[in-house]
């Protein structure tokens, strides 16, 4: 059974490759960002509020350690299979070990439409793996070098649009309490779905217009595209089993690590690594990743995690 | 009068760019600038402005032709290479010469 939300996102695609007119407002689209990420991020602090800060500390640092690993697995397969330059390899890296707010919200209602458990800490964990790729991703294509404004970097990618809502949101859950909240229940977590539903429908138009110049860039990319989450899902679930998440956690987990940035990333490469061609990257992750992991992905690192566990579990 | 004439330098280039150039722009001595969303197409594109990253910004300075020249170089210097960028720059008669 395919979820309502998901139509919306074909038929964005749809609309899109047959050239419609459509658009969604650039205000509305922010707006409808701006919700999702401070919806998923309250979700997350009301459920933090539950439990110690500091057991969670391990558990951040292995994830931030996934983080570093996955583009440094991406890296030599761009540049020595794809023969990709250093910095477009790098940087197609970079994207590829951070994650997408975008799939996590797809992932979250997948998961809350079939009554499935994970553990409340991924919103944290979102925050914690979008970071470290990038700052991969720069040292790969410029060493440590002086050229580099770090205090710059520092600046875009702790205070860039979505890390900051997401944690302004697990701040607000946290400190006001699902209580408190329920006053801005109804706009926030009722809306949840279709609010997602319109962001999706943009995401369509966005991607269609990607898709197009994947032409340009052969058939590599494409199975790059394809291939990379899988293998990154793979360490994923394997970091949730470690972790011993449950089910669901280890499935989310999966879902973050397979899935690719196409909003800070790209906005963070295009000031820290110019010579970067951007348009590669988000060919890749835009045009291939995203649609492949919200429309087939999802499902498929779910049952990932459900054999791990059979496997591994307890 | 020519005390009224100034350079009107204008920018257009990819909106990634705005923090850092509007630093450049006012470290090179520019009292102020103007700086509007833009969409268009050119040797690296199209620019269709639908999301953020995508975006393209027009950026206007006006300013004495020295500090004009200033700005165009270093721009010129540090960022055509990578950067989708356009500079141009005309004659203005202002109408307040004190604010510039």
């Amino acid at each position: 059974m395919i979820d309502p939300v998901i139509l919306f996102f074909i038929f964005g695609l749809s609309a899109g490759l047959l050239r419609s007119e459509l658009r969604l407002p650039p205000a509305i689209y922010d707006l409808v960002s701006i919700m999702l990420l401070l919806t998923i991020g309250m979700k997350g602090g009301i459920e933090l509020a539950k439990q110690p800060f500091l057991e969670l500390l391990p558990q951040m640092l292995v994830v931030i350690g996934l983080g570093i690993l996955l583009p440094l697995i991406a890296f030599p397969l761009l540049r020595y299979l794809g023969r990709f330059s250093r910095v477009d390899a790098a940087s197609i890296a970079a994207h590829y070990g951070s994650v997408s707010m975008g799939t996590f919200a797809v992932a979250v209602a997948y998961m809350s439409a079939r009554g499935i458990y994970y553990e409340e800490q991924m919103p944290l964990f979102v925050v914690m793996l979008e970071i470290p790729a990038i700052l991969v991703g720069i040292v790969i294509a410029k060493g440590f070098s002086k050229q580099t404004n770090w205090a710059q970097v520092g600046h875009e990618v702790l205070l860039g649009k979505s890390i900051i809502l997401m944690i302004g949101g697990l701040l607000i859950g946290w400190i006001a309490g699902a209580e408190q909240l329920a006053s801005i229940k109804p706009l926030f977590f009722d809306l949840f779905k279709g609010i997602l539903a319109l962001f999706l429908l943009e995401m369509g138009l966005i991607t269609s217009k990607h898709v197009g110049s994947l032409k340009k860039y052969g058939v590599f990319l494409i199975v790059f595209g394809i291939s990379m989450p899988m293998l990154s899902a793979v360490l994923g679930a394997a970091t949730g089993c470690l972790l011993d998440f449950s089910v669901g956690g280890t499935a989310m987990l999966a879902i973050l690590a397979a899935s690719a940035s196409y909003i800070a990333v790209p906005a963070a490469m295009r000031i820290s690594v110019p010579e970067a061609n951007p348009t590669l990257s988000l060919a890749a992750s835009l045009g291939i990743t995203f649609p492949f992991n919200v429309v087939i992905g999802i499902p498929i690192y779910y049952a990932m995690a459900e054999y791990i566990h059979a496997f591994f579990g307890a | 009068m020519s005390d009224n004439i100034k350079k009107l330098l204008t920018i257009v280039t990819e909106a990634a760019l705005e923090n850092i150039l509007i630093k450049d722009i006012e470290r090179l001595g520019a009292q102020g600038y103007t700086i509007t969303d833009a969409r268009g197409k050119g040797g690296r594109g199209s620019r269709s402005a639908a999301w953020d990253a995508n975006g393209n910004i027009r950026i206007e300075v006006v300013s004495d032709a020295a500090i004009a020249s200033q700005i165009a170089s270093h721009l010129k210097e540090t960022y055509y290479d990578n950067y989708a960028m356009i500079l141009f720059m005309s004659d203005v008669e202002v109408i307040r010469p004190e604010k510039f």
